[in-house]
């Protein structure tokens, strides 16, 4: 039971019935099983993001590049639309060529050794000028998209939203992935004990790549549900969406100094954020308020996260002063 | 001492620091600004035009003078991404005293006192409390410039006193303006700061090694606390120039100057691991985003097009000295 | 009888160095073979080419008489060769059963790993090696001795034929030291070919069935343990007998320098108190994690101690940072010199003068003149080898690294130097320089303390010894008192009885 309430999902769990709590106590009609829903559809996009991010930062690496990522897939899945290519390729399109953006990261951060946090802020301002090059800054409106295109994520099925199985598939393909393949251990390893993987066989450097391969096919295919779901394509959309989803892997747990974490936690983070910004406007606070919340949520999660964490002093005394 | 450990005397260097100098990434990037001068002055009628030039600094001063102390702070194994929303609260700060009728030198106070608060409260979360700087200024970034937002929402404080305009707007002689001023004099502060004094030397030995800087006897700590604190006020000094120049405040104020910064500190050559790099190098880096952004303008090249180019910038200085050395291999 | 991995002529280079210079190497099944040789001589750059980690630039490596190379680490792995580190190289955030089996866990449905299987085989492992650990237990809950215990169960389970054991006993108690030799016996006896790698004799002598020598990236010599003494082997190491390792002279031993009280820490040290005069050099002894260096690193200022008073002098002293530590004139040499001893990437002049800026700087300002001249004259003192006061320290050997944080901390010309494990890793001939001197200081009226975990080291040099205990001073001898059985006994507990 201690072991329990000592574990980070379980604490954030706690919080996140307590938020439900304050807020269903004002607002019932907030925890209805059908607003919950449309809750977890919205939050979809930031669980996806989230969950290729986190096998980043595993890897004791970030991509901020991934919302810049998913804006220049979007837009040309847009594009893609417009010139009456079919639904089925543009999905698989996007997703590749979201896998080949976030290559051109891993890549420089596998070959080339440089840090990721410069690498993505590079190819972040990088990635969306593409878009302007690409279409001279002028907007895909949603008159230019066909019915079929932006339809898909919202066709429900089974009572929830295209949107929301997807996020639910990715959240059991994660779980699988991390726990029950060779690569999702890899991405611990390498983030928990780098000089240690190399002794084991496993590549630091190819398995920084993969994640940033995996982050980007996501950020790919989010770009296509983003745009479709808002009906709406240009320049600067989901622009700093990129802190959100850093934001909700560190609120989950997610070491940034790699090797630790779990996809209960990363889901939970975006969840939280989620909330948080879907109770904003019921409560009756201004959505200006979303972006300081997040910041200062991010805050509070890395103070607890290191809360114990910290250099503490051995314990090499039989009966210590406090127990530590 | 006896006979036997009196060791044979190391000479004290081997090449001259002048010989090193020539050697150095300073210098291969002093002659592509060079480049980049003339290439541009080829490039078009107007660009050599004095008070173009003195326009175009515009495009650099002010980033440049946030790019000082961050130069520091990588320096010392560091790194600041809020610098830019810092610049949004300071803004903010300074807009609604100047609403309430504040005069210019509380305004400046203001700016600069948000900056320096802004930059204590991410020292200590830093070096306080050992969290990461990365996570902890990506948090102080949604955070100040979320405040800003819940100040202003989708206002605009628009009305600043008469004199206000000067730090922006103004010049202290013929063409060199007050910002270009400015620039020099902070170049000089922190060049010396940086390269002349036991507060840098203890700087470049927290960057390379934290743990013996602190087996040293240096107070590691405390000298990370005073380059987050020099970093806020910097960001300070920049929202009141910035703030000045525009006559306006909204919350979306310098958004992605902290991509420009830190890049003109890597093409400074400076090292974004810590360690190693150069007050001089992000001067002539300033001079080169400078040049570029200003040539590009004047080819009417679209700003995000820039932008991509900074990017480029960014990356590959960093890759290319990697790719070839890879290639010789 | 054919060795199982045979290396001939392996030669390996890196830009300005050789590090082998054609060396050769055989290991047997069932056999413990030593590899010796000081530091540089290459003995960690073979496990580097063993566990293909490197690749040699020429010469071959044979397994059971077959030539084949390791290109990848994951090749050496398949060959059958394995290390247990010096560090243990696992994994913190994964159970023990992931560790027994990353890389090569059993896969079941959909090719993904079957956890099921993954931990009885572990479990299987762990009890043939009679370790009673979960296999679903998370690592970083585990002691470093049980990550010892995993590390092994990880070479038995990929059937390694070949166990490279890089200074495993390091980081080890004298009990779970006890234990290892024991799992060396079963590895043996289940026919695997063990390279075992120490700077320790008594351990060489005691486990390795043969021996190979290598001096300087050369093959020096092999053969039987059965056939060589000590003396002998040391001889091969350096090319030379060594004679006086510990050329301790008598000094004048004066007033109290230093004094602590009822010194404690909420977890790692209580009660500690001691007089340390003029000129004396007073031993600290135990075993490796009995809180001596937790002790040292409060006095300079590193921790911050919960009770108790540190007197310089007659002086009450409050020490809360390295800074007033030095201002106190305390110094500490670390034992992890390659994160805290120097700073590398600044230039040696740089490093010597990092502590005494105050001294050589006007007004926060620095004077380039007074610096070089403060690093020449300590530099000198030391007998530093370098190309110039201006090269990287990082380039330096350890030994003459060593050096450089010496003679950073006696250019603050402080009253007390606390020297911890000062020769650990350190080659037999920089031994014997940093011992004389330790003396000569002590010689000239500096108060030492020196944390050692050698014996012979700790009754060659120090006049005084103090064990301690799981964070407690256990006894203190001097004079006549000071013999082995009584230190290692004080230092194990009377229950232990083990020496």
């Amino acid at each position: 039971m201690s072991a329990l309430l000592k574990s980070r999902e379980a604490i954030l769990a706690l919080a996140i019935a307590l938020l439900l709590v304050v807020i269903a106590s004002r607002f019932p009609a907030f925890v209805t099983p059908g607003n919950l829903a449309s809750v977890f559809t919205d939050t979809s996009p930031l669980i996806l993001l989230a969950l290729g991010q986190m096998v980043v930062i595993l890897t004791k690496c970030i991509d901020l590049s991934v919302t810049a990522n998913l804006a220049l897939c979007g837009m040309i899945a847009a594009l893609m639309n417009g010139a009456g290519v079919p639904l089925p390729l543009i999905l698989l399109l996007v997703v590749a060529l979201g896998a080949v953006l976030g290559a051109v990261n891993g890549l420089l951060v596998w070959k080339l050794d440089i840090p990721s946090i410069v690498v993505t802020l590079g190819t972040m301002t990088i990635y969306r000028g593409i878009i302007f090059l690409l279409t001279d800054g002028k907007w895909v409106n949603a008159h230019q998209m066909s019915e079929g295109f932006k339809a898909f994520p919202r066709a429900v099925f089974l009572g929830l939203p295209v949107m929301a199985w997807i996020a639910i598939l990715g959240i059991v393909a994660f779980v699988l992935l991390v726990n029950r393949t060779p690569l999702g251990r890899a991405f611990y390893a390498v983030g928990g004990n780098p000089h240690a993987a190399v002794y084991t066989g496993i590549s630091v450097g190819r398995t920084q790549f993969a994640a940033f391969v995996l982050s980007g096919a996501l950020a790919g295919f989010v770009g296509y549900l983003w745009v479709a779901r808002y009906a709406v394509a240009y320049v600067d959309i989901a622009s700093g969406f990129e802190l959100d989803v850093v934001a909700a892997c560190v609120i989950g747990g997610i070491a940034i100094a790699g090797g630790a974490g779990s996809v209960a936690g990363c889901v939970m983070g975006a969840l939280f954020l989620g909330i948080m910004k879907n109770a904003l406007p019921v409560v009756g606070i201004s959505p200006f308020w979303q972006m300081a919340i997040s910041g200062a949520a991010i805050l509070i999660a890395i103070a607890f996260n290191a809360r114990g964490s910290g250099p503490k002093g051995r314990l090499i005394l039989k009966t210590p002063e406090v127990r530590a | 001492m006896t006979a036997h450990t009196q060791g044979r005397v190391i000479p004290d260097r081997l090449t001259s620091p002048l010989a090193r100098a020539l050697r150095s990434w300073e210098a291969l990037l002093l002659l592509v600004a060079v480049a980049i001068f003339i290439a541009n002055s080829f490039a078009s009628p107007y660009f050599l035009d004095p008070w173009n030039l003195s326009d175009a600094s515009f495009n650099f001063t002010e980033k440049a003078m946030i790019a000082f102390a961050m130069a520091m702070l990588i320096i010392a194994g560091d790194i600041d991404l809020s610098v830019a929303s810092i610049i949004a609260l300071a803004s903010t700060v300074m807009g609604a005293a100047a609403l309430a009728g504040a005069d210019v030198p509380v305004l400046v106070g203001l700016g600069l006192g948000t900056g320096l608060l802004c930059g204590a409260f991410n020292g200590l979360l830093v070096a306080g409390f050992g969290l990461p700087s990365i996570v902890v200024t990506i948090g102080t970034m949604s955070l100040f410039r979320g405040i800003s937002y819940i100040v202003l929402g989708d206002q605009a404080y628009t009305e600043y006193p008469k004199g206000f305009g000067y730090f922006g707007q103004g010049y202290v002689w013929w063409v060199f303006s007050f910002e270009l001023v400015l620039f020099a004099v902070m170049a000089v502060v922190f060049g010396l700061l940086l390269h002349k004094t036991n507060f840098g030397r203890a700087t470049y030995a927290i960057g390379n090694n934290a743990t013996a800087a602190r087996f040293s006897g240096i107070r590691v700590d405390r000298i990370r606390f005073i380059l987050f604190l020099l970093t806020g006020l910097c960001s300070g000094i920049a929202a009141v120039c910035l703030t000045s120049r525009l006559g306006s405040t909204r919350p979306s104020i310098g958004t992605g100057y902290e991509l420009e910064v830190v890049t003109m500190v890597v093409l400074g050559g400076v090292n974004i691991l810590g360690g190693s790099g150069s007050i001089h190098g992000v001067v002539i880096a300033a001079f080169v985003m400078g040049l570029v952004t200003f040539g590009l303008g004047l080819l009417n090249v679209p700003g995000i097009v820039m932008s991509i180019i900074i990017g480029l910038l960014l990356i590959g200085v960093i890759a290319l000295p990697r790719l070839w050395r890879m290639w010789r291999k | 009888m054919t060795p199982v991995l045979s290396l001939r002529d392996i030669q390996k280079s890196f830009p300005g160095v050789k590090a082998l210079a054609g060396v050769q190497l055989d290991l047997y099944p069932g056999q413990v073979t030593a590899l010796i040789g000081e530091n540089g001589a290459g003995k960690s750059t073979i496990v580097k080419i063993l566990t293909g980690i490197y690749q040699p630039d020429g010469g071959t490596i044979a397994v059971e008489g077959r030539e084949t190379r390791f290109p990848t680490a994951q090749a050496a792995s398949d060959a059958g060769v394995t290390a247990i580190h010096q560090e243990t190289v696992l994994f913190d955030e994964l159970t023990v059963a992931e560790n027994i089996f990353i890389g090569h866990a059993p896969k079941g449905r959909f090719g993904l790993i079957d956890r099921k299987a993954m931990e009885a085989q572990a479990k299987a492992l762990l009890a043939s090696i009679h370790a009673d650990l979960e296999p679903h237990a998370r690592l970083r809950d585990l002691g470093i001795a049980s990550k010892h215990l995993v590390a092994i169960a990880r070479a038995l389970s990929i059937d390694a034929r070949v166990v490279i054991m890089d200074e495993p006993t390091a980081a080890l108690s004298h009990k779970e030291i006890q234990e290892l030799y024991d799992l060396v016996a079963t590895l043996k006896a289940k026919g695997k070919a063990i390279l075992f790698i120490s700077h320790k004799f008594d351990e060489i002598f005691r486990i390795a069935d043969r021996y190979t020598v290598f001096r300087d990236g050369q093959f020096v010599g092999e053969g039987a343990m059965a056939d060589v003494n000590e003396g002998q082997l040391v001889q091969m190491m350096v090319g030379r007998s060594v004679d006086q390792i510990y050329p301790k002279r008598p000094a004048q031993i004066g007033a109290p320098v230093l004094t602590v009280t009822g010194y404690s820490h909420p977890t790692e040290f209580a009660d500690v108190g001691f007089t340390l005069h003029q000129g004396e050099i007073l031993g600290f002894y135990g075993l490796v994690g009995a809180g001596r260096s937790e002790v040292m690193q409060a006095l300079f200022g590193i921790t911050k101690p919960s009770h108790g008073a540190v007197k310089i002098g007659d002086e009450v002293r409050v020490i809360r940072s390295t800074a007033q530590a030095v201002a106190a004139g305390i110094v500490y040499v670390p034992e992890d010199r390659g994160k805290q001893g120097a700073v590398k990437g600044l230039p040696i002049y740089q490093n010597v003068t990092l502590p005494s800026l105050g001294r050589t700087s006007k007004g926060g300002f620095l004077r380039m003149a007074q610096e070089f001249a403060l690093a020449r004259e300590y530099t000198q003192r030391l007998d530093l080898r370098a190309a110039s006061l201006d090269q990287d320290v990082g380039l330096l050997s350890g030994g003459n690294q060593q050096k450089v944080v010496i003679a950073k901390w006696l250019a603050t010309k402080p009253r007390v130097i606390i020297l911890d494990e000062p020769t650990k890793g350190i080659d037999i001939g920089s031994k014997a320089a940093v011992h004389d001197f330790m003396s000569e200081l002590a010689a000239q009226g500096l108060a030492v303390i020196m944390v050692s975990s050698e014996i012979p080291e700790v009754l060659g040099m120090a006049d005084r010894v103090i064990v301690m205990r799981e964070g407690r001073i256990a006894a203190e001898f001097a004079g006549d008192a000071m013999t082995p059985e009584n230190l290692v006994r004080a230092a194990v507990g009377i229950e232990g009885e083990a020496a």
